[in-house]
């Protein structure tokens, strides 16, 4: 009999703590495969700040340091200029990220920190229990913003990865989505473009993920799923939204 | 090695440098830009190192945690409004048990307040400064040549320690020329401290945390901290005693103030008051122990800060009563000069009866 499927070497062997149709145990899965066959696993290190995944260094049979709530960028900012042959990710949350950090992504963005930003977009404050997001869609629902996102009021679901594209040290930025096994597939090749670019030091590089919180959503991790097909990927549009490293999908 | 006339800011950052500093972070805040400009210098270009104008002092400090992480001697300076903003980052590393040094060349106070010399941020730096139960080793220079030793002395402690440690000193001390002689050469190879978190190779994978779901776990970790406090007090409290002997008064100051004091106490002694001063070098952990000591024999106290009184505070609590403490404070950027301190120094003598017939 064939194997084709194993458990990643480098996913560590205890049960998630995600809830079930979580987006973060695929994308962990995904991560964990490409640090394998990438061969970074002896000089990578992952920065999860607060957020759902602060726990990421439960899962990762990798050296990760937690950072403060949207520092990630700063973080890995200082370990890169001290380590430079440290292949480095940050892992963090549309409100890490997109709100409370964004003046740390853009700057570390600018200055063309070789790191790489893992950016996991479920439209809500997962781990304080469904908050209104930066990336919150209008009219969604969440538990500050009861009658509806009122875009009047509560500002619009920010892009964070086209404002990012605008700053010259970027130089690869993809959003893609873990809700369909093709969309999996092509998030899994986002983040290794993301890794090489760091590899070959070109920049800084961010990687957009869609991903479903069904407890949040109040949904099932079908609809979740679905809601992602049918409302975010109309207001956060898929595809590489910034690629000049020169390379094609052949290099 | 010869004396160098420089100003107070960029000898700390020779000193660092000496000290084998790798990076250093930081964002621009008066008076405290020559100790960045000098880095921008003469760290940035230096092989292995790196320097970064950050964009902000909450990034500049998190980039001192990332440094600190992978094994790197890291800084960052700035000035009270911008050691507010890297609380958060102390807080961190004081968690993570990681070392650091950080300066604060502090100024008047509160909110923008002024940016003249200062001794206003006691409190927050001697009493952690940020949140959670945790303290730093804090270091109060009182001249050029000992902003270059105890920057030094911080790096080494920061590691000894795995603490962050923070060197306060004032506007007045950063801009101030004076001859300062160099004790150190700078190394020729940077080192990188012992188990910092540079990729699982040939080992298992670690993680530098400080979140936790369990509170015993925190709890634990809140006193294994402790525990470590514990032996800094008993090995780190530095303090300069100055003419304390045959004292009746004895001035308690630290930093420019102290400076200024002992300008004062000389006057005083030469018109025949028998003045004395303590001078707390380290301000956490604070010489609580000398302060006892003196007490048997010296009643008679006068805390001299410019602020509105801050170790003062620490002062009462080392005597616990068995001393009369009494108070003199500038605060706001004015700087007071020896010949005021002097005034007060006389009328508290007289006051208080010490003056006595031949």
């Amino acid at each position: 009999m064939r194997k084709v499927y194993t458990r990643p070497r480098l996913l560590k062997k205890v049960p998630f703590h995600y809830c079930p149709g979580c987006g973060h145990s695929i994308i962990h899965r995904l991560m964990t495969e490409l640090i394998d066959e990438m061969h970074l696993e002896d000089r990578i290190i992952g920065i999860p700040p607060p957020g759902c995944s602060v726990f990421a260094y439960h899962y990762f049979d990798v050296d990760m340091a937690e950072s403060a709530h949207g520092r990630g960028a700063a973080v890995a900012t200082g370990i890169k200029r001290a380590f430079p042959e440290a292949i480095v990710f940050t892992y963090q949350g549309d409100g890490d990220l997109a709100a409370i950090g964004t003046a740390e992504t853009i700057h570390a963005a600018n200055r063309g920190e070789r790191i790489t930003a893992i950016f996991i977009n479920n439209a809500v404050y997962g781990m304080t229990g469904g908050q209104m997001a930066p990336t919150t869609l209008s009219q969604q629902v969440t538990t500050t913003t009861p009658y509806g996102r009122d875009t009047g009021i509560e500002g619009y679901p920010i892009k964070m990865s086209e404002i990012v594209a605008l700053v010259k040290g970027a130089v690869y930025i993809e959003r893609t989505a873990v809700n369909s096994p093709a969309n999996i597939r092509k998030t899994k090749k986002a983040i290794r473009k993301g890794f090489q670019a760091q590899i070959d030091n070109l920049g800084f590089s961010l990687i957009e993920i869609l991903s479903p919180c069904p407890t949040n959503w109040r949904m099932n991790p079908l609809e979740s799923w679905q809601w992602i097909d049918n409302e975010m990927i109309k207001e956060f549009p898929l595809g590489v939204i910034k690629d000049i490293t020169g390379k094609t999908d052949a290099d | 090695m010869a004396k160098i006339l420089t100003n107070g800011n960029s000898a700390i950052g020779e000193a660092a440098i000496r000290a084998g500093c790798q990076c250093y972070f930081g964002y621009p805040i008066t008076p405290q830009n020559e100790l960045t400009e000098y880095m921008a210098t003469h760290l940035s270009r230096r092989k292995g190192c790196s320097f970064v104008q950050a964009e902000s002092e909450v990034a500049a400090i998190n980039m001192v945690y990332g440094a600190s992480l992978v094994g790197a001697r890291a800084m960052t300076s700035s000035s009270s409004p911008g050691i507010s903003l890297k609380q958060e980052g102390i807080s961190y590393l004081a968690a993570c048990e990681l070392p650091a040094v950080i300066v604060n060349m502090s100024r008047g106070g509160p909110g923008l307040g002024s940016i003249s010399a200062s001794q206003s941020d006691y409190f927050q730096a001697t009493r952690g400064g940020g949140h959670g139960d945790y303290r730093c080793i804090v270091l109060a220079p009182s001249s050029g040549q000992e902003l270059a030793d105890l920057t030094h002395r911080a790096f080494d402690l920061a590691d000894r320690y795995l603490i962050p440690v923070i060197v306060l000193g004032d506007a007045m001390l950063g801009q101030m020329m004076e001859p300062v002689e160099f004790n150190y050469e700078a190394p020729d190879e940077l080192s990188i401290r012992g188990n910092a978190l540079r990729g699982a190779k040939g080992r298992p994978s670690r993680i530098i945390k400080t979140f936790t779901s369990n509170p015993a776990e925190l709890e634990e970790i809140n006193w294994s901290l402790f525990r470590r406090y514990q032996l800094i007090i008993k090995e780190e409290t530095a303090y300069e005693t100055y003419l304390v002997e045959d004292a009746k008064l004895i001035v308690v100051a630290f930093g420019i103030a102290a400076r200024i004091a002992k300008g004062a106490i000389k006057n005083a002694r030469a018109d025949g008051l028998k003045v004395g001063m303590l001078r707390p070098i380290s301000l956490w952990p604070f010489p609580s122990e000398k302060v006892k000591d003196l007490a048997k024999r010296t009643k008679h106290f006068l805390v001299f800060e410019m602020n509105m009184g801050q170790m003062i505070e620490d002062v009462q609590l080392a005597l616990e009563g068995k001393g009369e403490v009494s108070f003199y404070g500038r605060p706001g950027g004015v700087i007071p000069n020896p010949s005021e301190v002097y005034r007060v120094i006389s009328r508290l003598y007289y006051q208080k009866g010490l003056k006595t017939r031949k």
